[in-house]
């Protein structure tokens, strides 16, 4: 599953993980995040995100 | 002009080089009433190193006090542990006089660091888990991403036992006691409580996160050194506590009543309204808007368990400041409280629904509808704002003792 890490301060999105504080199950896709979703760690939008290794 | 100025011995091998800036008062939106000092500290190891610059406009004050103890281009290294101007503003101009050996930042530090200053600045980036030797003394590094801006890292150094924390446990005081124990107790703990407020609020769960990791690092911490106003060596616990109450902002049994009036209708509405809670017990503050700034509002929120909002209606909106207090609070993203819309209005009355959507956005529990006067609140309506006080300060003691939080 593709890693995306935010470009503002490098909290990398795991899919396998989720983001089960903000109601992100483990194993969704960066692309099904809600287009709501904000990075936990800065609170910047999906479109601030890259995919990452 | 070439300043004279001293250093401040803290310890055998550290000193504070740093700039006071007694003339600031207003620090982006942050009323500065005790202005604040922008900190830099001398490690004097075999490797002789510089943690953090200071704000552009203050080099020269740098210079000075660290050319009271040597010449600053024997300084080896300098460290960054927070790219932001006031620490950073003097960075390319100290390496060019400097020319240090090496320059240390986090991984986002240097992003940050180049994103200000160009590509060419040299940097070599330091991870948590890093440590250096300087000679007697190892500097180990802690990034503290968010805390509060993604480059932020702590440095800690062996030996004299202090924990170099940039922004965290910091405060806007100017002054040349360097400790936190040389001054009153009750300014320390509003400055420190301010400080929080409003820099670090809506970092919340980062600092509770980092709170809980800090003891694996196993730094034994005699002073922690902040980049802002004193150090604190007597019981650098107590602030830590702080840090963790303050995140956790478990409800306190107090309210806040914040208004803004043009023909003092909304102003006789506040003060009916703390009436009503402090008839149920629980302490108010009534803060009006026409002599209180945002940065006191954001302090006080820290410190209630409950946010009552008040504005006349004006051309269907909400007054100005009320606007603004309330996007800074939103940002600030305070925690756990309870609140209600009250204000006066001419026809047509929108402040009350546009403060409960602000509140709502908020996550305050509201716990009335809201009160609204027609031009000038009356007996019954007063009663209303007395009644609706009363209610919340009611629901407040019950939320305290349910500890439903």
């Amino acid at each position: 599953m593709q890693k995306f890490v935010c470009d503002v301060c490098g909290y990398i999105y795991n899919p396998e993980v989720g983001d089960p504080d903000n109601g992100v199950k483990p194993g969704t896709e960066f692309k099904d995040l809600p287009d709501d979703w904000v990075c936990p760690e800065c609170g910047v939008g999906k479109d601030s995100f890259s995919p990452v290794n | 002009m070439k300043e004279l100025l001293n250093a401040v011995k803290l310890t055998e091998k550290v000193y504070w080089v740093g700039a006071a800036d007694w003339e600031i008062k207003n620090f982006h939106g942050y009323a500065t009433e005790r202005g604040t000092t922008y900190n830099a500290y001398l490690v004097m190891d075999k490797k002789i190193t510089l943690i953090d610059t200071v704000k552009a406009a203050f080099k020269d004050e740098l210079l000075a006090r660290i050319s009271s103890v040597i010449d600053p281009a024997q300084i080896d290294y300098i460290v960054s542990n927070h790219s932001e101007l006031d620490h950073s503003g003097c960075l390319p101009e100290m390496i060019n006089i400097v020319k240090p050996e090496k320059v240390f930042a986090s991984p986002m530090g240097e992003k940050n660091l180049k994103a200000h200053f160009g590509n060419d600045l040299p940097i070599d980036i330091v991870k948590t888990g890093v440590s250096i030797c300087l000679g007697d003394n190892t500097l180990s590094f802690v990034e503290t991403k968010m805390l509060h801006w993604p480059d932020s890292m702590f440095t800690y150094l062996s030996g004299e036992k202090i924990l170099f924390s940039q922004d965290g446990f910091g405060m806007h005081l100017a002054g040349l006691k360097r400790f936190a124990d040389e001054y009153p107790d009750a300014v320390i703990e509003w400055e420190a409580a301010k400080y929080f407020a409003n820099i670090l609020m809506l970092y919340a769960s980062q600092i509770l996160s980092l709170l809980e990791a800090l003891p694996k690092f196993n730094f034994e911490i005699a002073t922690i050194a902040p980049d802002h106003g004193p150090c604190w060596r007597k019981d650098p616990a107590w602030i830590i506590e702080q840090y963790r109450k303050w995140s956790v902002q478990k409800p306190e049994k107090s309210a806040i009543v914040v208004y803004d009036t043009m023909w003092k209708s909304t102003a006789t509405m506040a003060k009916s309204v703390a009436d009503g809670i402090i008839s149920a017990g629980v302490a108010a503050e009534v803060i009006p808007l026409q002599s209180r700034d945002r940065s006191y509002v954001a302090t006080m929120a820290l410190k209630s368990g409950a946010l009552v909002v008040g504005s006349s209606t004006l051309n269907n909106q909400v007054l100005p400041p009320i606007a603004d207090v309330m996007t800074y609070l939103k940002g600030l993203r305070p925690l756990n409280k309870i609140g209600f819309a009250f204000g006066s209005c001419g026809w047509s009355g929108e402040s009350i629904p546009h403060i409960s959507a602000c509140l709502k956005a908020m996550n305050v529990e509201l716990t009335c509808e809201g009160v609204k006067a027609k031009y000038v609140p009356d007996q019954a309506v007063l009663q209303e704002c007395f009644n609706a006080g009363a209610e919340l300060g009611k629901r407040l003691i019950e939320k305290i003792g349910s500890g439903n939080q």
